[in-house]
């Protein structure tokens, strides 16, 4: 039995979306750990993350891709924020950015096929890093769903080995999130 | 060949750092004779740190690799080291002392084994928020990651349930780190931070300065935490506070941890207001104070769950709505609009929608609010007030405590609470262990000072009530401390008993042995239709126990037997224990079961000193999946 009528809404049941998170970090051993602990010990997904260190050589840079609602996302920021090492979080999904991957892909080939897979890689701005007689290494880099598209094309020719190296993103404009480390 | 033996990679220099690190765990590693004038190592530098952030106690078991600090602390007489019998009841007596004194507690233990044993100590303090600072040994630098002689990768352990944590791998680290983790562990939201220290930067000589305060808080550009709430924010609770007909404060932890007591008190009185309080909370407010309404959640006063239920403003300040105190959120406070103060950004939004949040400190937030709060006419509030008074009469009429319940001479636990209380001019500190007893002390133990609850709140960690309460007892012996344990928790870590006789800890010890798990057997019966298991508990005779141990004890059984041996025990200078036989089938009521809301209490209470038989037991409930029908 319950008093009223209206029924309170629950944090976070809203709408879910692919979320690009950057953060600012110590670039010190174990910090990687504390993060990915993080995130593991509260139920967040981590889609994808790239990590490297910045113009200071004493701090790295993250990117992560969450999938979540906005409250979902912001209680991930909000719990990232609370670990010494994290210096700055910035949920940049709204912001006008520049978000790009990097993919190898090694695709099979026989002679015949090979030229066919050359010109779908210079369709889509990708290289050929890699001709042998059995495979061909496509490098493209670009947006993620770009890469996604140019996979799709390879797929019918075998694709050997793919990888990728999770989104890494910068916003547009003169912004800086790494001058915004207050020190 | 030259090199005899059989070491991998012999002549690199990792391979000889290795052999050296092997001799040195074996080797007498005294810097020089007690005589003569010996080097400062690491060890005395973590010493001299400790004493520096103003900790005057180490909690701690010797090991291998801990020992070149155990070799320096006679050199540091102002540093007290307790020896306990199990490393759980160092981080729990931490714990105790820390809550009791709002000082950093510490405590030790050496590498693997020693370092696992405080973990369940650390969890606890992390989900209390307890400023702690926990150190470990490690195996010297160079055997980290071979498997060594009890090595472990603590700090991978510890990582998730800490504030922060440190490997510590030089002697000159130690002063910077040690400063830097009390600074963690006792500032913004505070928790236990862990530092692991290598065997090999504990004996190295070092000539490394302490660092001043403000050398502190410039090396951690990723952590300031924000203690002033936001004006605008604070504008807008005040106006909501001059709208509100059927306000309630729910007050938590977090206002004791910032000693806004006072300010509480005075926003209470100023704008009217009733303040309830969640488990960690008890103490926020004198419990006589006309404006103290009471004790929230599933086993809290129906009256006050009923005042949240019918509230249209909440105030929530150092509290987190954890599902003990909300019961199913979709049900709670269905009228209210939530304001919600919290140091820590994280705790707002995450269990419940906040429609007024604010980050900061309650002793500032709170500060900043009163000027702007307009005083409320008391007459304003007469009906509120005069059915919030209705409520709390109905329901404490139906509960036991001061209705003379104790019938037909069985010994009830809230009786038993309230001759403790009483018997010590309700000014003890009350340390709780888990379950019905943590209860029956949280309802009953009638509080009036602030800090003198102590409780395991979050992670619920049964044995906590006497070390927990040995911490107390050191850390402000100018008041009686109680440990109040059921059977099951107390036997979890009655290893003590010979610490608190060793050191004279006049902990004052109340066992409510009711030979069950309680808590077990009270679910078993409501939630699982009485299909009874592993609650039956045995235990030896305490008596002859405490005799074994060295320690004054009475048995008690009946309620005409309980205020001489409370006041035998209290008279004793040092530990005592009493052993309250008490009834065995008592529940604690009202309770909400789980996945219930705050409107949907049990409130059944019994006629007679065994209020509910195995027979009696009614509809099965299920806890994950609750349906209608259940007993009400």
């Amino acid at each position: 039995m319950s008093v009223g009528t209206s029924a309170r809404s629950l944090p976070g049941s809203g709408e879910e979306r692919r979320h690009l998170i950057v953060a600012i970090v110590n670039n010190k051993p174990g910090v990687l750990n504390r993060v990915a602990s993080l995130m593991r010990a509260r139920n967040f997904n981590i889609e994808s993350l790239a990590v490297s260190v910045t113009e200071r050589s004493d701090t790295s840079r993250m990117t992560l891709t969450i999938v979540g609602d906005e409250v979902h996302v912001e209680q991930a920021a909000k719990q990232l924020y609370k670990l010494i090492d994290v210096l700055k979080v910035q949920d940049v999904t709204d912001d006008s950015t520049v978000e790009h991957e990097l993919a190898l892909i090694k695709v099979r080939a026989t002679k015949r096929s090979r030229p066919e897979i050359v010109s779908v890689a210079e369709m889509h701005r990708a290289k050929v890093v890699d001709l042998g007689d059995e495979a061909v290494i496509v490098e493209v880099v670009g947006e993620p769903a770009d890469i996604d598209a140019l996979v799709e094309l390879l797929r019918e020719f075998g694709i050997k080995e793919l990888v990728r190296t999770g989104s890494v993103v910068m916003s547009r404009g003169s912004g800086s999130i790494e001058e915004q480390v207050k020190r | 060949m030259a090199e005899p033996g059989h070491v991998p990679g012999a002549g690199s220099s990792a391979a000889i750092a290795s052999e050296r690190a092997r001799r040195e765990m074996l080797r007498d590693a005294r810097v020089t004779s007690r005589g003569g004038v010996r080097p400062r190592i690491g060890a005395d530098a973590l010493c001299e740190a400790i004493l520096l952030q103003g900790s005057d106690t180490i909690w701690g078991y010797p090991g291998g690799v801990i020992l070149p600090l155990y070799d320096v602390l006679a050199d540091h007489p102002g540093l007290r080291h307790i020896l306990v019998r199990h490393e759980q009841a160092a981080a729990h007596a931490a714990d105790g002392y820390a809550r009791a004194s709002g000082k950093v507690g510490v405590c030790l233990g050496t590498s693997g084994p020693g370092a696992t044993n405080l973990v369940t100590g650390v969890g606890t303090a992390m989900l209390d928020s307890v400023p702690m600072v926990a150190i470990t040994g490690n195996v010297p630098n160079a055997l980290i990651g071979k498997d060594a002689f009890q090595e472990i990768d603590i700090t991978g352990i510890t990582l998730p349930m800490t504030k922060h944590n440190y490997l510590v791998r030089s002697a000159d680290e130690i002063p910077y780190v040690i400063a830097e983790a009390f600074h963690i562990a006792r500032s913004g939201r505070p928790g236990p931070v862990h530092v692991d220290i290598t065997k090999d930067a504990l004996m190295g000589e070092t000539a490394a300065t302490h660092p001043s305060a403000a050398d502190i808080e410039a090396g951690l550009p990723g952590y300031r935490p924000k203690v002033d709430g936001h004006p605008r924010q604070i504008k807008l609770l005040a106006e909501a506070i001059a709208g509100a007909h059927r306000p309630v404060i729910l007050a938590g932890h977090g206002v004791l941890i910032a000693g806004a007591e006072r300010e509480l008190l005075e926003l209470a009185r100023a704008a009217q207001i009733p303040i309830t309080w969640t488990l960690l909370g008890i103490g926020v407010i004198d419990e006589k104070d006309p404006l103290a309404y009471g004790y929230m959640g599933m086993h809290g006063w129906k009256h006050v769950n009923r005042a949240i239920q019918s509230a249209d403003l909440l105030i929530g300040i150092g509290m987190r709505f954890d599902d003990r105190v909300t019961g199913n959120v979709r049900t709670y406070a269905p009228k209210a609009k939530i304001a919600h103060i919290d140091i820590d950004p994280a705790e707002i939004g995450k269990n419940v929608v906040a429609d007024l949040p604010i980050v900061g400190d309650a002793k500032h937030v709170l500060d900043a609010l009163l000027p702007l709060i307009t005083k409320v006419d008391p007459a304003i509030r007469t009906d509120y007030f005069a059915e919030l008074a209705t409520w709390r009469t109905e329901s404490e009429g139906s509960s036991w405590h001061g209705s003379g319940g104790f019938r037909d001479g069985v010994l009830s636990a809230d009786f038993v609470v309230d001759r403790i209380a009483a018997g010590s001019g309700f000014d003890a500190n009350l340390t709780a262990d888990v379950g019905q007893n943590q209860m029956w002390v949280a309802r009953y133990g009638a509080f009036r000072r602030p800090n003198s609850h102590i409780s395991s709140g979050g992670l619920g960690t049964m044995g906590f009530a006497l070390p927990a309460a040995m911490g107390a007892a050191v850390a402000v012996p100018e008041k009686v401390s109680w440990a109040i344990a059921g059977d099951g928790g107390f036997q979890m870590t009655l290893q003590e008993l010979a610490t608190v006789v060793q050191e004279r800890i006049p902990v004052k010890i109340a066992l409510m042995d009711n030979k069950k798990l309680g808590m077990i057997r009270q679910w078993q019966e409501i939630v699982y239709a009485g299909n009874y298991h592993s609650e039956q508990l045995a235990g030896p005779d305490y008596l002859k126990l405490c005799e074994a141990y060295g320690l004054p004890a009475w048995k008690v059984s009946t309620p005409d037997q309980a205020d001489a041996a409370v006041a035998a025990a209290l008279a004793e200078d040092g530990p005592a224990l009493i052993w309250f036989e008490i009834a065995e089938r008592q529940n604690v009521y009202p309770m909400m079961p789980a996945g219930k809301g705050l409107s949907d209490l049990i409130d059944k209470w019994g006629d007679d000193g065994e209020d509910v038989t195995e027979g009696d037991a009614g509809p099965r409930l299920d806890p994950m999946h609750p349906t209608e029908g259940g007993p009400k």
